[in-house]
């Protein structure tokens, strides 16, 4: 298959080059090796995207720890318990200002607090205390308000609790208490 | 290195690499994916097993074009 003048080289057809039309005996492809090196070059750049995969792993890991003392909470006193109407709700913003929390009450002695942010696209949930749920209006979820998980609606995640304690009528959050199922 | 392989035989082998660092890389996207889903909904237990898995994948993958860059053309 391979020409005298042109060692290594095939032409599609398999024809020797002298039985080449012109055009391509001036300009001699040789497609095996042409295929050999495009095949050769995808690899390559295939193991080139590897890396970087790698490195974002590896990325994620390193922000995840340098967040990890950032994410410690602090107590905070949301509101006096006589000031949080049975069956009724309140906000608040916690561990930061720019995390907008909700405190419900459904009885006198149940106290539950939920992040506001839904879990799919972080628009605020509202409270519907006496159908025992949260609703998030931009895409129809809704949560159970006694474990905050979803039972509807696109989101997977549950709500974020926040960990409440009772200081002599006070109540204070103490704690993000975030799960993954 | 092997100057006794022809070249169909060269292109066989580097078919079958192409074909490992294809679902090697594959294996990497989907590692990403479930560890940022984790990651997202509290869960940072998975992400350094996750990064050690694709850092293995990534030597892997390097091992894989060594030999092949080692291959006659």
């Amino acid at each position: 298959m391979n020409d005298a003048a042109n060692p290594g080289t095939v032409a599609p057809n398999g024809l020797p080059m002298n039985e080449q039309p012109a055009w391509r005996r001036d300009f001699p492809i040789d497609w095996p090796q042409d295929h050999f090196v495009a095949r050769r070059d995808f690899t390559r750049f295939l193991v080139l995207t590897s890396l970087p995969f790698a490195l974002v792993q590896v990325a994620v890991g390193v922000l995840n720890w340098m967040r990890r003392d950032r994410r410690k909470p602090t107590s905070k006193p949301i509101a006096a318990l006589a000031d949080i109407p049975i069956g009724g709700a309140t906000t608040f913003c916690y561990p930061e200002k720019h995390d907008p929390c909700l405190l419900l009450r459904p009885d006198e002695n149940t106290l539950m607090a939920y992040s506001q942010k839904c879990t799919h696209l972080g628009c605020a949930v509202t409270p519907n205390v006496d159908k025992n749920c949260l609703y998030c209006p931009c895409h129809k979820g809704f949560f159970a308000a006694d474990t905050g998980r979803p039972v509807s609606g696109p989101a997977r995640r549950p709500l974020p609790r926040i960990l409440l304690e009772n200081r002599d009528g006070v109540v204070h959050a103490v704690g993000v208490e975030v799960n993954a199922t | 290195m092997n100057r006794s392989l022809t070249r169909e035989q060269t292109t066989t082998i580097l078919q079958g690499i192409l074909c490992l660092v294809l679902f090697v890389v594959l294996l990497q996207v989907w590692l990403l994916t479930a560890t940022m889903n984790a990651w997202m909904g509290g869960d940072d237990s998975v992400l350094w097993p996750a990064a050690a898995a694709s850092a293995v994948c990534a030597f892997l993958n390097f091992g894989l074009l060594r030999y092949l860059n080692r291959l006659a053309v």
